[in-house]
């Protein structure tokens, strides 16, 4: 399609702001303006809506189609929460009013919201103390990092390594060395968890602490999960809860009661705020006693009078680390997620995730390689290996589901599993879904032993085929004026 | 069970679990022990939809939306059209996962190379990534990448620099040895001669801020001239409305862009989401942090978009990417998008034309009020500072009662600027709410100043 | 796998062409395979000094980043850059035109901590 830039047609105009009633016309001199005039788009109103309607329909999505992205939790975000999100009262409060003299006074809804949502994940989770500052789950996780550098600091510990599983998430490695850590990664064992063993031999004075997701990225519970908390409690250090995975034992399992110190929360994954195609996220985080000194400012706190405050005074604390309060509007739309479901609501969420995703599991192993045949959590993990032995590899599986008119489950993650296919269907899919996607993975199998060769040709029905992706690295273009120059 | 969201029936889940061969959901759960289960779990009772809405409709409530903002301080109220949010609205985009499957993700990540090309010509820059947290992280992701380029470890901020933004950079980076300088605060422009002094050839970035948070103009072409001697790296934050007139951050010859994007058709939403934008030189691209779309062909030759140098990734270099970010704001990046599409070309003059004039009628008709300074040291935009004969604070609460959010006192911020406070004045502020709010100041300040 | 006889080589599949005192550095057809379409290198600028295994350039395909390590210490006398236009000749040609830099040798005795061409075949073996 072309580029909203090559639709402009010179003096079109899409929009009017209000006048300038005010009588004069006020100058900025010569040497502080700008020479070559801003090339935004010249478009009506019209153009512009049917420009983005159009680019629109070209995107597989919730509403359009199953999604069944492991780690990802692609489940419906309910549109009643759109609705909350939107409400004036909130959507047009500017965040420095409650920082003005009396202001707390003009946002006591805003900050109510907050102060609940923060003991409701309490709740959740058996964590003591929540912040809902973090703008993003991987925000979080270096927000929790910094906490756990911070506690050490405080104790006077020398602290160098933080342990990783070799399961894990990329973003774990990655915050672990931008907070000043270095990795030490521990391979699963064969039933997929973390090898105990192989911790206690790792574990020093030295390790600052222990990132580990539960389930893991396996899709599996490790049910030492207290042993390892006290190994690493044994050396003062700090068990960290990546809750990418929280949405299957909901209910179940709280990280607070089985050893963990901190944790994040991932609010577009468990409490279905939408993805909006790479964000924005919230990513709030919690902590035990312990850490709560070292939170980040401001703090909510509830007066005597029940009304809500903030709260600046904690000299421990790792500072400011998002301009105010965290992404309100996505906090609102998980309060009201969480308020609608209610304690039966939340149980049934990890229940039906669950169930749906070992009913997959049982339905593909006798066609896709099943690494570790055991009860599964919210998510399996396949490998296609005997497809790619007939050169169709997890890929080449992606592609073809896409002319199914079925997203792709995540291929090629987690890494410690060759041709992995990760499959993470959600509870709010429906049997009869889940059965038509069981349906179109046999026969991609199918088609791998009869015609192997028609993969190179998927997918055949998206507005595209597969982009050269070596071309756009080599020539790069990433902005639309710079190709003439 | 009463729960919408969830579609499975009990005849579905009898069936299910008969190939589960398991005879309960409860089985499924087997590896989490018994003494692991929740101590306790005790939330409230679910509601209706309908109850759900009354309960946070009365929170709406409790909040005071109708007072006229005056207030600013790098967060603005900006009028934004209707299209914006029915077209962020649809399912198609804000349903939509990561484009990691760019066959099915094309309306995505052309909107993303669309939006990368409207921040590059908005700052005279040649690549924008596809958007970062908020103006705030930008800075710091900057700050990271410029010590990645030169390898320095010292870093110079302008005394102009949003304090926001300078209170996340200190607890980022308060674990890795940098060495920070502040340059002290005025309310003018930038201080040349001590900026001269504390650049040196040890210096990775200097962090320059137009207009500055007291609302001063600035052109810092000298001030980067001078850092291009030493070697050092010029980060610049902007604040996208006011480059409908003035010089941008391109033309000034600045080395890394950055800024807070909620002016470009984001509601305040109490503190976000909002948009951080990063645009560099090219020469600079792999450095850069964040997703970057690219256009490239198909197997059949049709143009089409997909994410480019993903090796700069978490997903991909682990603990040796470029930053744990794994996400940008698309949604925010989109909204943004639509907004300076709608706006244009002339509308974006225009736009900025009217916050600038309604800025200068505001400062034109407080300065007839006794006692009111308004600091005249450097030219403004749609944002100044004025200094009151008492503390600001006092008078910004006291303009509450009349209906106005009149500013921001710097009190909070700076010790010693407790009379100060700054005004912003947008678009859609009209000549009778800025003429009332002459009134108010003018009747408060009279009122207190009895009082004392 | 394309093992070139008169090389020597590291465990990270750097080669190593000694000549006298300089030498020429690449990666083997191994990495480049393993690394896939080649989309970008960095090298380091003539008279940078590096020490050996001390990573001296940096590699990107489209789904992998890779660093390059300097098979023995030395100075660069050169660099190929043919390369930074046209990073896909390490692709087609790893051990003639995808060459990255020539050195002037440190210390000769280094060589000694290198594989030989049948070690570095046998240790392919290996990890494959």
């Amino acid at each position: 399609m072309k580029t909203i830039f090559d639709k402009s047609v010179n003096n079109r105009r899409g929009y009017f702001s209000p006048s300038s009633d005010v009588g004069l016309t006020a100058e900025v001199p010569q040497q502080f303006k700008r020479e070559d005039d801003c090339q935004w788009p010249e478009l009506s109103e019209l153009d512009v809506v049917r420009h983005f309607t159009q680019l629109s329909q070209l995107n597989f999505s919730i509403d359009t189609n199953f999604y069944p992205l492991g780690s990802c939790t692609m489940k419906y975000n309910p549109k009643f929460t759109e609705v909350a999100a939107r409400m004036t009262g909130f959507s047009q409060l500017h965040p420095l009013l409650p920082q003005l003299k009396q202001g707390e006074t003009l946002t006591q809804g805003a900050l109510e919201v907050l102060y609940e949502m923060e003991r409701l994940m309490a709740e959740m989770t058996g964590l003591d103390h929540f912040t809902m500052q973090p703008l993003a789950g991987a925000h979080g996780e270096l927000t929790g990092v910094m906490m756990m550098a911070a506690y050490h600091k405080a104790r006077g510990n020398k602290k160098k390594y933080v342990i990783v599983p070799d399961s894990s998430h990329g973003t774990n490695p990655a915050t672990v060395s931008i907070a000043g850590y270095e990795i030490i990664s521990i391979p699963s064992n064969e039933d997929g968890v973390m090898d105990i063993e192989l911790l206690k031999e790792k574990v020093t004075d030295e390790v600052a602490g222990l990132m580990i997701t539960s389930p893991n990225t396996h899709g599996l519970f490790n049910s030492q999960i207290d042993k390892i908390s006290e190994i690493i409690h044994s050396v003062d250090g700090i068990m960290y809860y990546d809750g990418a995975n929280l949405n299957a034992v909901l209910g179940r399992c709280r990280p607070g009661d089985v050893g963990f110190d901190v944790m994040h929360i991932n609010t577009h994954k468990t409490f279905t705020t939408p993805h909006g195609g790479g964000g924005p996220g919230a990513g709030p985080v919690g902590v035990t006693k312990k850490l709560e000194p070292f939170l980040p400012i401001s703090r909510i706190i509830k007066a005597d009078d029940g009304s809500y405050r903030l709260s600046y005074d904690h000299p421990k604390s790792i500072g400011y680390i998002a301009p105010f309060y965290g992404n309100f509007s996505l906090l609102l739309r998980a309060y009201a997620y969480i308020l609608l479901l209610g304690e039966e609501g939340l149980r049934a969420v990890s229940n039906h995730a669950v169930l749906n995703a070992n009913y997959i599991k049982e339905q593909l192993k006798s066609v896709y390689d099943l690494p570790f045949d055991r009860l599964c959590m919210h998510e399996c993990v396949f490998s296609a290996k005997n497809q790619a032995e007939r050169n169709v590899h997890a890929i080449d599986i992606a592609k073809f589901l896409i002319d199914q008119k079925i997203h792709p489950p995540t291929v090629y993650f987690p890494l410690t599993v060759k041709e992995s296919i990760m499959i993470e269907p959600t509870e709010t899919e429906s049997k009869q879904m889940i059965d038509v996607f069981i349906e179109a993975m046999k026969e991609a199998d199918q088609l791998s032993k009869t015609q192997p060769e028609k993969f190179a040709e998927f997918p055949q029905t998206t507005p595209v085929s597969r982009p050269d992706e070596v071309k756009a690295a080599r020539e790069l273009n990433t902005n639309y004026f710079s190709k003439k120059s | 069970m009463l729960i919408p969201y969830i579609a499975n029936t009990d005849h579905d889940v009898e069936e299910m679990l008969k190939v589960i061969g398991v005879n309960s959901i409860d089985d499924l759960f087997v590896d989490i022990q018994p003494h692991q289960v929740p101590k306790s779990f005790n939330l409230p009772k679910g509601l209706s939809e309908y109850d759900c809405l009354k309960r946070i409709e009365q929170l709406a409530l409790k909040n005071s939306t109708a007072l006229i903002p005056f207030i600013g301080g790098g967060y603005y109220d900006h009028y934004i059209p209707a299209a914006v949010s029915s077209i962020i609205s649809r399912g198609e985009f804000y349903t939509a996962y990561t484009p990691y499957q760019p066959e099915c993700s094309q309306g995505t990540l052309q909107a993303l190379y669309e939006y990368q090309s409207a921040i590059c010509t908005l700052t005279g820059m040649e690549v924008s990534n596809a958007s970062l947290y908020d103006g705030g992280t930008a800075i710091y992701e900057a700050v990271m990448m410029a010590m990645r380029i030169n390898k320095r470890k010292k870093i110079v901020m302008d005394g102009g620099l949003n304090p926001i933004y300078r209170k996340m950079l200190r607890s980022y980076t308060h674990n890795l040895s940098i060495d920070f300088q502040e340059l002290p605060v005025a309310h003018g422009q930038s201080d040349r001669a001590h900026i001269k002094n504390v650049l040196d050839d040890k210096t990775s970035a200097i962090i320059l801020q137009n207009p500055n948070f007291f609302g001063a103009i600035d052109d810092h072409s000298d001030i980067i001239a001078e850092a291009k001697k030493h070697g050092v790296l010029v980060i610049e934050s902007v604040y996208p409305i006011s480059l409908g007139l003035l010089k941008t951050p391109g033309e000034m010859g600045a080395d890394i862009v950055t800024g807070e994007g909620q002016s470009l058709g984001l509601p305040l939403n109490f503190g976000g989401p909002y948009l951080g934008f990063m645009a560099t030189r090219k020469q600079l691209v792999r450095k850069m942090p964040g997703r970057i779309i690219g256009k490239t062909t198909d197997k059949k030759g049709r143009d089409c978009f997909v994410n480019t140098l993903q090796a700069r990734e978490q997903h991909i270099r682990r603990e040796k990417a470029t930053s744990n970010i794994c996400t940008n704001v698309s949604l925010c990046a989109l909204q943004s998008l639509v907004y300076m599409s709608l706006i244009g070309k002339q509308g974006f003059k225009e736009l900025a034309q009217t916050n600038l004039n309604k800025a200068e009628f505001t400062r034109l008709e407080l300065e007839k009020i006794e006692g009111v300074n308004v600091k005249r040291s450097a030219p403004t935009f749609n944002e100044f500072t004025v200094e009151l004969p008492m503390d600001a604070s006092l008078v910004v609460e006291a303009m509450i009662a009349d209906g106005f959010a009149a500013g921001f006192p710097l009190g909070q911020y700076y010790q010693g600027m407790e009379r100060y406070m700054i005004i912003a004045v947008t678009e859609k502020r009209s000549k009778k709410e800025i003429l009332d709010y002459a009134q108010s100041l003018k009747s408060v300040l009279e009122k207190l100043s009895s009082s004392v | 796998m394309d093992v070139e006889a008169d090389f020597l080589y590291t465990k990270e599949h750097e080669w190593i062409n000694i000549d006298g005192n300089e030498a020429t550095i690449g990666i083997s057809e191994y990495a480049q395979s393993a690394l896939g379409d080649i989309t970008f290198i960095e090298l380091p600028s003539a008279d940078d000094e590096f020490d050996q295994f001390e990573q001296f350039a940096s590699i990107e395909s489209v789904k992998a980043a890779s660093d390059i390590f300097l098979p023995m210490a030395g100075k660069i006398l050169e660099v190929n850059t043919e390369l930074e236009e046209t990073p896909g000749l390490i692709n087609k040609s790893c051990y003639e035109k995808g060459w990255m830099v020539k050195i002037q040798i440190a210390e000769m005795e280094e060589s000694s901590n290198l594989l030989t061409a049948e070690e570095y075949t046998n240790y392919l073996r290996s990890v494959e």
